[in-house]
């Protein structure tokens, strides 16, 4: 009986995600907020989604543009600063801004739209702030869903600002086109540079507050850390609350945005974001089944993943076989 | 699914003063909800379009300036304009009078000087309809 409920819930949602997603195509906000929250609620509705909308989702070509880098950089108002950039030029843009949420009460203070309130008013900017909900990557498990409702909307640019990101926080690599990674003055020395994990994932790095001392030695460390691997990318002084270098960082993403496209390896992103959300519905499944196992201290480890593939196998059976009914 | 209750805490006028806004702000992320703060200095037309695309649960406007009376009753009007609907509450310094005369305008609670953040909590989870998580 409890499960006949739940089911009759579910398939309510679904007619619920599939109405507003037509006001979302008429360019009804709205719509466009209520369907993030069932999305973030549910990260799995959006399939539907998807497959109602493929043919029109094929022809939207939205640029993201993924901002992050350690807490307190000037993500946010860089972010700021770019979208008064992008809207100069006429542009509509939907902003996903993830702050982290507590491990222990699961609550969230969200505060990136603190540095974003010019465009407050502005019916071309759509703002949505979100906890990262257990997520590790320094996203959030619905922004797929987001981009791809961002997209039926149809926004020219979509932006993401991660949480604030320390060494191995890199999820963002495998979500946007465009990866900015935003640096301060006191990072640390080369060797901070040097070191694996977020360094790697730029495609055009900035250094922002950079009319505080020690930015010219930053672009100096930084600029000999490229050479050793022969890389060309980019590397920008900014002063976001200013504006300075605004200009700059608008023509580095156009032109690696231009690259992308000419090279077709905008298409090898594509096939990685589709990667990264099969990858993170999979491992919410495993968690979910692992988190169940009751065990003995007896028991082996390599039993233990037996059970959780033989287990996980069953549940998808059962939901597959529950949506044929 | 995970539903979590959303709030967006808001400093309309022209008053600096935000460490009620920012405790309140804390302590219901202490209770288990995504709380959105958008800082000092907000109209009513920034507040109520910030709440339409976070698609918050509720609103909480922090006032000390003296100037709730307007303020409340511009931010409801908006709401009306958008068709959209939440409860809103109202916190910071309120004469008795005052507070009376929101709560027939519409807004569901006012919290003076001293509320314990448990109140505020309390009152956030029953207007929401909704219990922690």
């Amino acid at each position: 009986m409890v499960e006949k409920e739940t089911k009759i819930e579910y398939n309510s949602s679904i007619e619920k995600i599939l109405s507003l997603s037509e006001k979302i195509k008429n360019g009804e906000q709205i719509a466009l907020a209520k369907a993030i929250t069932l999305i973030e609620n549910e990260p799995e509705l959006i399939f539907h989604v998807e497959s109602h909308w493929n043919e029109v989702l094929k022809t939207r070509t939205s640029h993201i543009v993924g901002f992050t880098g350690s807490p307190g950089a000037g993500k946010s108002t860089l972010t700021d600063a770019y979208v008064t950039k992008l809207r100069a030029q006429n542009r509509n843009v939907g902003i996903i801004a993830v702050d982290p949420s507590s491990p222990f009460t699961g609550g969230a203070l969200l505060g990136d739209r603190i540095r974003m309130k010019r465009h407050f008013t502005d019916d071309n900017v759509f703002i949505r702030s979100m906890g990262s909900r257990g997520n590790v990557g320094g996203l959030n498990d619905a922004v797929f869903g987001v981009i791809t409702l961002y997209k039926l909307y149809g926004f020219d640019y979509i932006i993401i600002e991660t949480v604030g990101a320390g060494q191995s926080e890199i999820d963002i690599a495998y979500v946007a086109d465009s990866v900015v990674l935003v640096l301060s003055p006191a990072s640390g020395d080369e060797i901070q540079l040097m070191k694996a994990g977020i360094m790697e994932i730029a495609d055009v790095f900035v250094i922002n507050k950079s009319d505080m001392e020690g930015a010219q030695m930053l672009k100096t460390n930084l600029e000999m850390v490229l050479q050793f691997s022969e890389s060309s990318k980019p590397i920008i002084l900014t002063v976001a609350t200013s504006g300075k270098g605004i200009e700059e960082l608008y023509i580095e993403i156009e032109k690696h945005k231009d690259r992308l496209h000419g090279s077709g390896e905008i298409n090898e992103r594509l096939k990685r974001r589709i990667k990264k959300h099969a990858e993170t519905l999979v491992l919410k499944k495993i968690n979910k089944v692992i988190s169940t196992e009751n065990i003995d201290e007896s028991l082996m480890v390599y039993d233990l993943v037996d059970r959780v593939i033989d287990n996980l196998c069953e549940v998808y059976n059962t939901e597959l076989r529950n949506k044929e009914v | 699914m995970d539903k979590r209750i959303r709030v967006l805490i808001a400093k309309p006028g022209l008053d600096g003063h935000d460490r009620g806004a920012k405790v309140v702000a804390r302590g219901l992320r202490d209770a288990g909800m995504e709380v959105i703060y958008t800082g000092l200095r907000q109209t009513p037309e920034e507040i109520v379009k910030a709440a339409m695309q976070e698609d918050v649960d509720i609103i909480g406007l922090s006032i000390l300036s003296g100037a709730h009376m307007s303020v409340c009753r511009r931010v409801l009007d908006l709401m009306d304009q958008y068709d959209f609907h939440i409860p809103v509450f109202v916190g910071g310094i309120i004469p008795a009078d005052d507070a009376e005369e929101l709560l027939k305008m519409g807004i569901k609670a006012v919290f003076g000087p001293g509320t314990p953040i448990s109140e505020v909590v309390k009152k956030v989870q029953e207007v929401v309809g909704q219990g922690v998580a």
